[in-house]
């Protein structure tokens, strides 16, 4: 079988990461260097989380070493300087996907509690009885289980846009679910189980045709593409620190304002207050009202550190270096007999889940390994995925910008040893 | 030999390609299910108990490797034996599984399942090799889950009490 691979072409032609580069940027990850199982280390689990560069682990050194306090709190030097360096972090989280104000970024622990903001702020103020909230057969258990939770409180409607064989959402289907009840779209931005990129310009344009808002679950979007929040005019859109560069436990909502203004806080407590007394209290102004308690301070400002790394790339290099990866993996691994690449939607980013003929994903995860390669099996958190195919679980090899073609060799590689094993 | 060709070593392969008494016993008095929803394994064992001895004993459904070999070669050594003697099995293999019992030092009565000694080196894999046996010990003891089949999960823990999580059906 040899698929269509039109990745590379679709970004255009412009420039990708080269060579020389390719070494520069290896040399920043001091992870990549290391040896698993005596072999070195082929990192190919970037979807599930990707590694971190020097300059961000520095900067988290910096942090801790110089510039440590609580913020929004004293006037003494730390607690300025760390108020300073978090709030500077939320404007580079802003501009990373281009919001019109900072205050529209409310940093969180990752996209699910981004989702689960909203699903507690909006869903839970707006949402009532026998109405509808739109999800694709394509979500994370992330962008399911809230909206799930939330039908069953309120006595809403859970609707999914259904997909073919190919993992593309069908875009008729999805227009034909919209009504009068329909109050909600929750939507990913890019499919973590299968890597198809959903058009959510043109869906975000047909809900708002219909005036319901829309959360882009960005997880597997911000880390390999460029996102322009006002460009794609989604209400909501979630994303994690540690699938881009920086550590696990931030991530951030990026909210229109006015909807922002007018929804529930998500958690009470200190700094997203205005005043308290023991008879009412007055919600201090987006985003504060949002983050209440202590934030991660050093995990904000190491965002912020990864936001200038990839900047200094370029995610349109990312992007199109990206797409000569996957189109290059896609070609080799359809071309092994027995082996099936689940997932082959025209637009994808760099995802392959793969199934071999007769042998469970974990076994083939387990003898990878012995090969210093890391790629994750399982139902990758899709399970309504995983049913759609028929499979229980799935491998899946995901790519970044410091990946090589050299680790794809070494998979397939890998690949034909389990075939090998298993005849 | 490093752990993973010690793990896949032929009997396993041999076991996971034709799996030994794969099926379900016709009118077995004794049933248990049980889910790894981390790989997706699910093992559904069905066996007919007479005098405290086990007559019969089939398995079916998916699983990788691990537990595929795991559950034939588990049928095959307790098929025949007391109740008693397939408890004890179910305690020596989750010790060797979990790394507490060593099979070439401590008296047990694994025999040939010593092949799979090799697990407790590969956590992420552990669960995939008990989760028959643990199914095992539950169908053995129906009062874990009375008025219901029995139904077990891995969720969570890599060695489970059998019987204290109740997988989703």
């Amino acid at each position: 079988m040899k698929l269509e691979t039109m990745n590379a072409e679709a970004t255009g032609g412009r420039s990708s990461i080269e060579r020389t580069d390719l070494d520069k940027i290896r040399a920043d990850f001091p992870i990549l260097g290391l040896q698993v199982s005596g072999k070195p280390l082929v990192y190919l689990d970037n979807a599930a989380s990707s590694q971190m560069p020097q300059p961000v682990i520095d900067r988290i050194v910096r942090y801790q070493s110089q510039e440590h306090a609580n913020i929004h709190r004293a006037v003494h030097y730390l607690s300025e300087l760390a108020t300073r360096e978090y709030e500077e972090a939320r404007v580079k989280v802003q501009h990373f996907v281009n919001a019109k104000e900072s205050r529209e970024i409310i940093f969180t622990r990752g996209t699910t509690e981004a989702i689960n903001l909203v699903m507690h702020g909006y869903g839970r103020a707006f949402i009532g009885k026998g109405d509808e909230i739109i999800l694709s057969a394509l979500e994370h258990h992330a962008n399911i289980v809230p909206w799930q939770m939330l039908a069953r409180e309120k006595g809403a409607v859970l609707r999914v846009i259904p997909m073919d064989d190919a993992g593309e959402l069908l875009i008729d289907e999805f227009e034909a679910l919209f009504n009068a009840k329909t109050k909600f779209l929750a939507l990913t931005h890019v499919s973590n189980a299968l890597g198809t990129v959903n058009p959510v310009k043109a869906m975000v344009a047909f809900a708002h045709r219909h005036g319901v808002p829309v959360l882009l679950d960005g997880a597997q979007a911000a880390p390999h593409q460029a996102v322009d929040v006002q460009d794609l005019d989604c209400d909501f859109y979630a994303f994690s620190g540690h699938k881009m560069c920086g550590p696990t436990g931030i991530g951030a909502l990026y909210g229109k304002a006015k909807l922002l203004e007018k929804m529930q806080p998500y958690q009470g407590g200190g700094d997203m207050i205005l005043s308290v007394t023991f008879e009412k209290t007055i919600y201090n102004v987006i985003p504060s009202k949002f983050e209440a308690g202590t934030p991660p301070i050093m995990a904000a400002i190491a965002l912020g550190a990864a936001i200038d790394y990839l900047n200094g790339i370029g995610l349109a290099r990312i992007q199109a270096y990206e797409a000569t990866l996957l189109d290059y993996a896609t070609e080799q691994v359809s071309a092994l007999s027995g082996v099936r690449i689940i997932g082959t939607a025209r637009k994808k980013a760099a995802v392959l889940s793969f199934e071999i003929k007769g042998v469970h994903p974990h076994d083939v995860g387990t003898i990878l390994n012995e090969d210093g390669i890391a790629i994750r099996t399982g139902h990758h958190c899709a399970q309504p995925v995983m049913q759609f195919y028929g499979v229980p679980a799935t491998a899946r090899a995901s790519f970044a910008f410091y990946n090589t073609k050299a680790e794809i060799d070494k998979l397939v590689a890998g690949i034909r040893k389990v075939q090998g094993m298993f005849s | 030999m490093s752990d993973m060709r010690q793990l896949y070593q032929e009997v396993i392969l041999d076991h996971n390609r034709k799996p030994r008494n794969f099926g379900s016993v016709l009118g077995a008095n004794r049933h248990a299910e049980g889910h790894n929803p981390l790989c997706g394994d699910h093992i559904k064992l069905s066996m007919n108990v007479l005098e405290d001895k086990i007559e019969t004993i089939a398995f079916e459904g998916e699983g990788c490797a691990i537990c595929k070999a795991s559950a034939s070669m588990m049928t095959g050594a307790v098929k025949g034996r007391s109740v008693r003697d397939a408890e004890t099995l179910v305690e020596e293999f989750r010790g060797m599984a979990t790394g507490t019992l060593d099979p070439d030092s401590a008296a047990n009565h694994l025999g040939k399942l010593k092949v799979f000694a090799g697990v407790k080196d590969l956590p992420s894999r552990v669960k995939c090799a008990i989760l028959p046996w643990h199914t095992l010990h539950a169908a053995l003891n129906p009062v874990l889950s009375p008025g219901a089949d029995t139904s077990i999960s891995t969720e969570g823990a890599a060695d489970p009490v059998p019987g204290s999580l109740i997988g989703e059906e």
